[in-house]
């Protein structure tokens, strides 16, 4: 039972980071009907941002504490990482807008290699400790349970994102226009909306979400390197094709599901399947799950918009 | 002006003083340049301290008195360069070759030395696979990770706890050695409590290791990358799990330590193909002699090569030839007290009774234990 427990807040703090990534795949998919690849690079950009920035403050700053150092350096890198979104959509994607759909995807996988290539030569191949400013020790068990104070930071900050962005969506003027946009661009540049404008702030929300994604992964392994970004990139992107690509509480919940099944399938699949398969089908399990979803939910389990693509 | 006298003394001789001193040339191919050019260089050296030696014995072979020769050759830790490298001291006529460096150029290279006919010693390459290729002449004077993987087994069933936890990477080199431990755990009396699996890429390992956490093993043994093992010690930590942690030459390194921050112990070992210098039978008169000779420090690798080169020529004397053809057989069967211990191969062309030493994290850094 504690073995559950214990793997059950294992797949919800990996998940939770997982359905933030999530979030910016499935907001671009639903206005623009692109899966923009480079979306996990971003989340690379924003840890070894953050790693400079906390870097320097520690060398200039030193006065200042641990945790307004850590806010310090993951402001700046979600800025970095807004302008860092808003400009990709505006040099590559935009141009490409009425192309056709597998321009942008494969543009999408070059600017994935290109971030990549650039944070290799700007930081190197090697792997660098990130400063983990919050504590990684565990704190006393509860039923036998133990958690950091990093693991309850990242479900709480996710939380509160999540939530947040779901009133933006739902509640503001900008959603609104946002959910405009999704229905169809062109009526709503009709109504007035800039879409530009809107799709533009989509890229960058969404990049922010993931540099604070970044930066909590980061955290939390203490680790960041210029390749770090695609597993949790490939994740995230299963995750917001489990819930239904195009949906925020699809993102969410495929996002919480998938690290449940990868983590409960990584400690149980030995078990469940009498020796046969063991450990190394982790990953394996998770895409186990998602096609299985697909078979019968072809949409994902909260269903695509696809309406008005029908 | 010298050299001219001593040619026209050679002509004034005749014939059979040109006879009577055999230049016979030893090939080295390591890496000479870039990030590994010091333990490249380091091979090298090795190998002409070992000539001079026997050149100033002086050795005889076939009834003429040879002097022994190294020609160098770069292979830049390139499997493609090793192979055009190969290929060129075949052809210049060497009659052995101690090298490559790296598992990943010596099993390439050694393929075109067995077609030469040209004996290979590695020096440093530990891939099993380099001597399970069936090559009549391909040896090494190092332990490989068939040995070390054993090695990992026995120390951590002997001396760390009976009941063990495995996790490898799933590449070559982390299944090969997990393998080993496996093997050697069970011949040592200890027991699998299980073996977890990961990849060479991940970071997570909080579900596998909640699992072994449910099972209480005394030991965790990974077989992979410090990469890996790095963040794995901190989420050992973060789990409250109590059990030992040994990894091999792949987890020990600075960068382990480096990731590991506050998770690393004194409760966390690991293993090296090889001896510390001090630990070597005539490693201090070795190190002395190295350092007056070539004013450097003995990396790693040069007593391996010293001894490599030995075993060729030593070969060559047993068989009373420096012609491959001839003495290519003899090196399986040399046995000789080398600088790193007995001189001896199996039957495989490894090492026999390869040494291989556990470390220990102690005050900052890996310590050698017996």
């Amino acid at each position: 039972m504690e073995t559950l427990l214990q793997q059950t807040v294992n797949g919800l703090v990996v998940g939770s980071v997982y359905a933030l990534v999530a979030l910016g795949y499935t907001m671009v998919y639903g206005i623009l009907g692109l899966i923009n690849f480079a979306h996990g690079d971003i989340l690379m950009v924003g840890a070894l941002v953050a790693l400079e920035a906390i870097r320097l403050l520690q060398i200039h700053a030193p006065e200042l504490g641990l945790v307004p150092t850590l806010l310090a350096g993951l402001s700046i890198s979600v800025v970095v990482c807004m302008i860092l979104g808003y400009t990709i959509e505006r040099t590559a994607y935009r141009r490409l807008r009425n192309a056709p759909r597998l321009a942008p995807l494969i543009t999408a996988i070059g600017v994935s290699f290109l971030l990549q290539t650039l944070a290799m030569i700007i930081w190197g191949r090697n792997y660098h400790t990130f400063p983990q400013l919050v504590s990684t020790t565990p704190l006393e068990p509860v039923a036998g349970v133990f958690i950091t104070p990093v693991q309850i930071v990242i479900l709480g900050v996710s939380a509160v994102l999540m939530v947040a962005l779901v009133l933006l969506v739902n509640k503001t003027r900008l959603g609104r226009a946002m959910r405009a946009t999704a229905e169809n661009h062109k009526v709503a540049s009709l109504m007035g909306v800039d879409t530009n404008k809107i799709i533009a702030a989509t890229f960058i929300i969404g990049s922010a979400l993931a540099a604070v994604a970044g930066v909590m992964y980061s955290s939390n392994y203490g680790i960041a390197h210029y390749a770090m970004g695609f597993m949790p990139g490939l994740k995230a992107f299963t995750a917001a094709v489990l819930g239904g690509i195009g949906n925020l509480g699809g993102a969410m919940l495929g996002g919480l599901l998938l690290g449940l099944v990868e983590s409960i399938g990584a400690g149980y699949i030995e078990d469940m399947s009498f020796g046969f398969l063991n450990s190394s089908y982790q990953d394996i399990f998770a895409f186990i799950i998602l096609g299985i979803v697909l078979i019968f939910r072809p949409t994902g389990l909260l269903g695509e918009r696809v309406a008005d693509r029908a | 002006m010298k050299y001219r006298l001593v040619a026209l003394a050679v002509l004034g001789l005749g014939a059979s003083a040109v006879s009577a001193q055999e230049v016979v040339k030893l090939g080295v191919a390591a890496p000479l340049t870039g990030t590994q050019s010091h333990l490249g260089k380091d091979i090298e050296n090795g190998v002409r301290l070992a000539i001079e030696d026997y050149n100033a014995k002086g050795v005889t072979l076939g009834g003429k008195k040879v002097k022994f020769d190294v020609q160098a050759e770069d292979d830049q830790a390139d499997p493609k360069t090793a192979t055009t490298v190969a290929q060129r001291l075949a052809d210049s006529g060497v009659k052995g070759v101690v090298g490559h460096l790296n598992s990943g150029a010596s099993i390439p290279a050694s393929r075109i030395y067995n077609e030469a006919g040209l004996p290979q010693v590695s020096p440093a390459s530990t891939n099993p696979k380099l001597t399970q290729q069936n090559f009549k002449a391909t040896f090494r004077t190092i332990a490989n990770d068939v040995q070390q993987g054993l090695a990992i087994g026995k120390y951590a069933a002997t001396k760390l706890g009976k009941k063990i936890a495995l996790i490898d990477d799933r590449t070559a080199y982390g299944q090969g050695l997990a393998d080993e431990v496996e093997k050697a755990v069970k011949a040592n009396g200890g027991s699998l409590t299980g073996r977890e699996f990961t990849s060479d890429k991940a970071t997570d390992f909080l579900a596998i290791l909640t699992r072994i956490k449910a099972q209480n093993p005394d030991v965790i043994v990974y077989s992979g990358m410090d990469t890996q093992a790095g963040p794995m010690l901190k989420q050992i930590k973060q789990l409250g799990i109590n059990a030992k942690f040994i990894t091999g030459d792949g987890g020990c390194t600075g960068e382990v330590i480096k990731l590991a921050g506050d998770a690393i112990s004194g409760n966390t070992y690991c293993t090296q193909p090889g001896l510390p210098l001090e630990k070597m039978p005539g490693g201090k008169n070795f190190n002395e002699r190295f350092k007056k000779r070539f004013n450097a420090d003995v990396q790693i690798y040069a007593p391996y090569s010293y001894d490599a080169a030995s075993a060729i020529i030593e070969a060559m004397k047993a068989a009373n030839s420096a012609d491959p053809a001839k003495y290519a057989g003899s090196i399986a069967k040399v046995n000789f007290p080398g600088v790193i211990g007995t001189v001896a191969f199996d039957a495989k062309g490894d090492i026999k009774d390869g040494a291989v030493t556990v470390y220990q994290f102690k005050a900052g850094k890996w310590e050698a234990l017996q």
